[in-house]
């Protein structure tokens, strides 16, 4: 009988556990996220405050537990857009190939040819700071990944005799494309799509941190760390916790990652059952 | 091989051209007035004429276009708008400061990855080869803007050991280093460990082993050499995108680099500085990655000999 591997099971219970906290924010976080007490500003860690308080003397585990939130939609949502339009578009310009296939891999190329979340700055500098368009800036720097990814599966599958024998039978690419490719071609995208989403919620506390990102006063884990930084020397338990946090649930969505690719991949089961 | 570098060379020309044109079209393509968001709401009508016309805003957008990669090709990238120096001049001045973060962050990458990942492929499965991975899977989870104000919490303010900001002296580099090197060295050293352990698997080894060579001269010159090859490769093609992580640790360290330059430039609304940096670092990182792959076939032989 094969186990499950200990990644898999502690990157399932990291991300199960944030998400927990994410939708049961309300019952789960011990005051509102936006509510002040100034008398307690910059407070450390005590009975009532866990976490401490920050500037403001607001309780920074409920704008963590609420923060989690902002994370965790911008990594689901940003995955989800990224995920339909890259696998669609790579299936297809991988099974019709010709013009079709080179337009799309040059326009990755193009894509692919910003480094890191060099072209969400430059969307969010044009666009404005909002969560709306860090979703929108960071599903335009995340569907290549998917496309390339998809159309390099679709090309190793698309000479196969069941695609033969569904052309022969008169299928249409779209048939073909949704019925017969992508079900065949999901395990690897469900990977990729697992380490999309810890890149996304780095790069959108990437953006908060450098103020493009969400703004004040909705508590995002990047626009936290960028205001503890000012408190480093009498605070630092503004920055720590955060950063803890956002260290946690993009090392469980890791491991969750690596656990999946592990348990998906025939190729690795194989080779760790016989060395 | 020739024909293999020539073709590298001309596939980078419309992947080049590219970059341009979405840089241009992100710009110019948006919703809204950049006039507009870069003036305010308030400004007056002239004022924002007189930017227009400076700009060339009130050009048809092909002849902005062409009359942007006419400007480009000349190295001209317009002025700012604020301190009215070149683009061109600005981006010259801080670029060397960027170029020695990456550099020296790849350094400290390569020299504390390739020796983990050896120690962890020779021990493969044993405590110090999990212990190793966990470790590098912690580096690949935490991000720059949270190791940073902690090393600085740590070794600058608590200990002094380093200074927390600006460029000086060499010690200056070792905190912006650390952190932008981090993530590079625990990918690196899962590269290393694995490219290592596949290398152990080779029928050469094998051979190796037979003749009785000893362990550690397997491992560090048959199998390390040729673990090292994609191992460096990859730190190659790392050193592009060290350019743009490079962003928020200048912000971090109020390192004088064109990552800072760029968040000052958005900051001000100043949209030729924003373009002009967007542009330097996106193309710095097509020629980084098209001198990796030339060096790549220099250096394998087996790609050479196809």
């Amino acid at each position: 009988m094969r186990t499950v591997p200990f990644a898999l099971k502690l990157g399932a219970f990291l991300t199960i556990g944030f998400i927990a906290i994410a939708v049961f924010a309300p019952l789960v976080a011990p005051s509102g996220p936006l509510e002040q007490n100034l008398y307690e500003g910059l407070n450390g860690p005590d009975a009532n405050h866990f976490l401490g308080q920050d500037r403001l003397g607001r309780d920074i585990l409920s704008r963590i537990i609420y923060g989690s939130r902002v994370s965790l939609l911008v990594g689901f949502v940003t995955v989800s857009i990224s995920f339909v339009i890259g696998t669609l578009l790579g299936a297809v310009a991988g099974y019709i190939g010709g013009r079709v296939d080179s337009f799309v891999m040059r326009l990755c190329d193009v894509f692919f040819a910003f480094p890191g979340i060099l072209l969400a700055i430059s969307v969010m500098a044009i666009l404005g700071p909002s969560l709306t368009n860090v979703i929108v800036a960071l599903s335009i720097m995340g569907w290549t990944s998917f496309a390339r990814l998809a159309r390099g599966q679709v090309l190793s599958l698309r000479e196969r005799e069941y695609v033969t024998a569904a052309e022969s039978l008169g299928a249409g690419t779209p048939r073909i494309v949704f019925f017969h490719l992508l079900p065949n071609i999901m395990a690897p995208i469900i990977v990729e799509a697992t380490f999309g989403i810890a890149s996304a919620i780095v790069a959108e506390a990437g953006l908060s941190f450098l103020g493009l990102g969400v703004q004040a006063p909705t508590p995002s884990w990047g626009a936290m760390l960028s205001e503890g930084r000012q408190f480093l020397l009498i605070a630092p338990h503004l920055t720590i916790f955060p950063g803890l946090a956002l260290m946690l649930v993009v090392m469980g969505v890791n491991f969750l990652g690596d656990g999946l690719r592990d348990a998906l991949d025939p190729k690795r089961n194989i080779s760790q059952r016989t060395v | 091989m020739k024909a293999f570098i020539l073709n590298r060379l001309l596939s980078v020309i419309p992947v080049a051209l590219g970059v341009v044109t979405l840089v241009f079209l992100i710009i110019h393509l948006t919703p809204g007035d950049p006039v507009e968001i870069m003036l305010g709401e308030t400004a007056q009508a002239a004022d924002k004429e007189e930017l227009r016309r400076e700009l060339g805003l009130d050009r048809p957008i092909l002849e902005q276009y062409f009359s942007f990669l006419g400007k480009l090709a000349h190295g001209d990238l317009g002025n700012s708008l604020y301190t009215k120096r070149s683009v061109t001049e600005s981006i010259k001045e801080r670029y060397s400061a960027t170029a020695q973060l990456a550099l020296s962050s790849m350094f400290l990458a390569i020299i504390i990855a390739v020796p983990l990942g050896v120690i962890a492929a020779a021990r493969k499965d044993t405590a110090i080869d999990n212990g190793a991975m966990a470790v590098s899977l912690i580096g690949v989870s935490i991000p720059s803007f949270c190791i940073g104000p902690l090393l600085i919490l740590v070794f600058g303010i608590e200990l002094q050991w380093f200074p927390v900001s600006g460029r000086g002296g060499l010690d200056s580099l070792v905190l912006p280093s650390v952190t932008l090197g981090t993530a590079m060295a625990a990918i690196l050293s899962r590269l290393a460990r694995s490219s290592v352990i596949e290398a152990l698997n080779e029928d050469f080894i094998t051979t190796a082993r037979a003749k009785g060579v000893k362990e550690r001269v397997i491992l560090f010159r048959h199998a390390l050499s040729n673990a090292l090859i994609p191992v460096v490769t990859v730190a190659g093609l790392q050193l592009g995108a060290l350019l743009a992580g490079a962003i928020i640790t200048e912000t971090i360290f109020a390192w004088p680099g064109i990552g800072r330059l760029t968040i000052q430039a958005i900051n001000a609304r100043d949209y030729p500085l924003t373009q002009g940096c967007v542009l330097t670092i996106a193309l710095s990182y097509v020629l980084v990655n098209l001198v990796v792959d030339v060096l790549y076939t220099v250096i394998d032989p087996r790609v050479r000999q196809k």
